[in-house]
């Protein structure tokens, strides 16, 4: 858990979410979350019916892997809201960076919270995720 | 849409966290995660959304027995998708469109053991041009997820968007 004297206004933590995204990780996402919608993973359907390029990844596995970036910044089980906007796609081959940056520092109902602006961004920088969080932290 | 039994499984979150790519004990080893403040495994943040596999008519799974599935076989597509189930069970997605936005708010930790029951109801709708992708029609669904004990453990809302034609960003 972060701690309210340790942190400050403004200050960020940043990970690679995902290098090369694989096919066989969007599977995998289709098979624990069960949203087997073909347009994730079968390029057949994708390309010849739907009209898209390739298969592309699921907007919730980019939630879940950009929701590994905040855990490992905030702590296990201290995430009070966490929410995002899809703000374009993420397909195979993409390399995935993810930044948290402290807006705000506040109390509320006598809990010590942190408020987080989310972006997760491509390789070719372009934003597909932009959100945010709020977590608990030690006073 | 609703889900009466969610059962919040160990070896479902081990396998739902290797799929976001996160490593972390917290999701798979009962003994590391006991020794912390979350007192035993707890599921990822967004693993609420994998409750569409306790949807019996979640409409994003083929189905057993014949009702068709309109991914390839042997030909490229077997049939369109029902749109006239609704939405997903998970926090509601996008029925039969895309997933615009995601929100969660936690009012209690998610902990395997945990059995869960969820209802979803419809929230606001609205319409916008886009350069990229033609009208959108863009619909919002929030659903309660409730442990054992009735207590409110999620809420997620979910933004749904159906396009005119296909997003090529």
């Amino acid at each position: 858990m972060l701690k309210k004297s340790e942190i400050k206004i403004g200050d960020t933590h940043k990970e690679t979410l995902v290098e090369d995204l694989k096919r066989t990780q969007i599977v995998q996402y289709a098979g624990s979350s069960g949203d087997y919608n073909p347009l994730h993973t079968d390029e057949v359907f994708t390309t010849k019916i739907a009209g898209y390029p390739s298969v592309f990844a699921h907007g919730m596995l980019t939630m879940g892997m950009t929701g590994k970036m905040i855990t490992n910044y905030v702590g296990d089980g201290t995430l009070k809201k966490y929410g995002v906007r899809f703000t374009s796609q993420v397909w195979p081959g993409d390399t995935l960076e993810s930044e948290a940056k402290i807006v705000d520092i506040r109390e509320e109902n006598g809990e010590n919270l942190v408020d987080l602006e989310i972006v997760t961004t491509n390789q070719d920088g372009v934003a597909v995720i932009t959100g945010s969080a709020t977590a608990k932290i030690d006073s | 849409m609703a889900i009466d039994k969610f059962l919040i499984e160990a070896s479902h979150i081990m396998m739902f966290a290797r799929s976001i790519g996160d490593p972390n004990p917290i999701y798979y080893d009962e003994d590391y995660a006991n020794s912390t403040d979350c007192e035993g495994i707890i599921a990822p943040p967004t693993f609420a959304q994998s409750s569409a596999q306790f949807d019996p008519h979640y409409f994003l799974r083929p189905k057993i027995g014949g009702e068709g599935w309109f991914g390839s076989g042997k030909e490229a597509t077997g049939m369109k998708p029902s749109k006239s189930e609704g939405s997903s069970g998970g926090g509601g997605s996008a029925a039969a469109g895309l997933h615009a936005e995601q929100h969660f708010e936690y009012h209690l930790p998610l902990k395997a053991g945990d059995v869960l029951s969820a209802t979803t109801k419809p929230g606001k709708s609205w319409e916008k041009e886009s350069k990229r992708a033609g009208k959108l029609k863009f619909s919002e669904s929030v659903t309660e997820y409730r442990n054992q004990d009735g207590e409110l453990v999620i809420t997620a809302t979910g933004v749904g968007v159906q396009t005119e034609r296909p997003v090529d960003s």
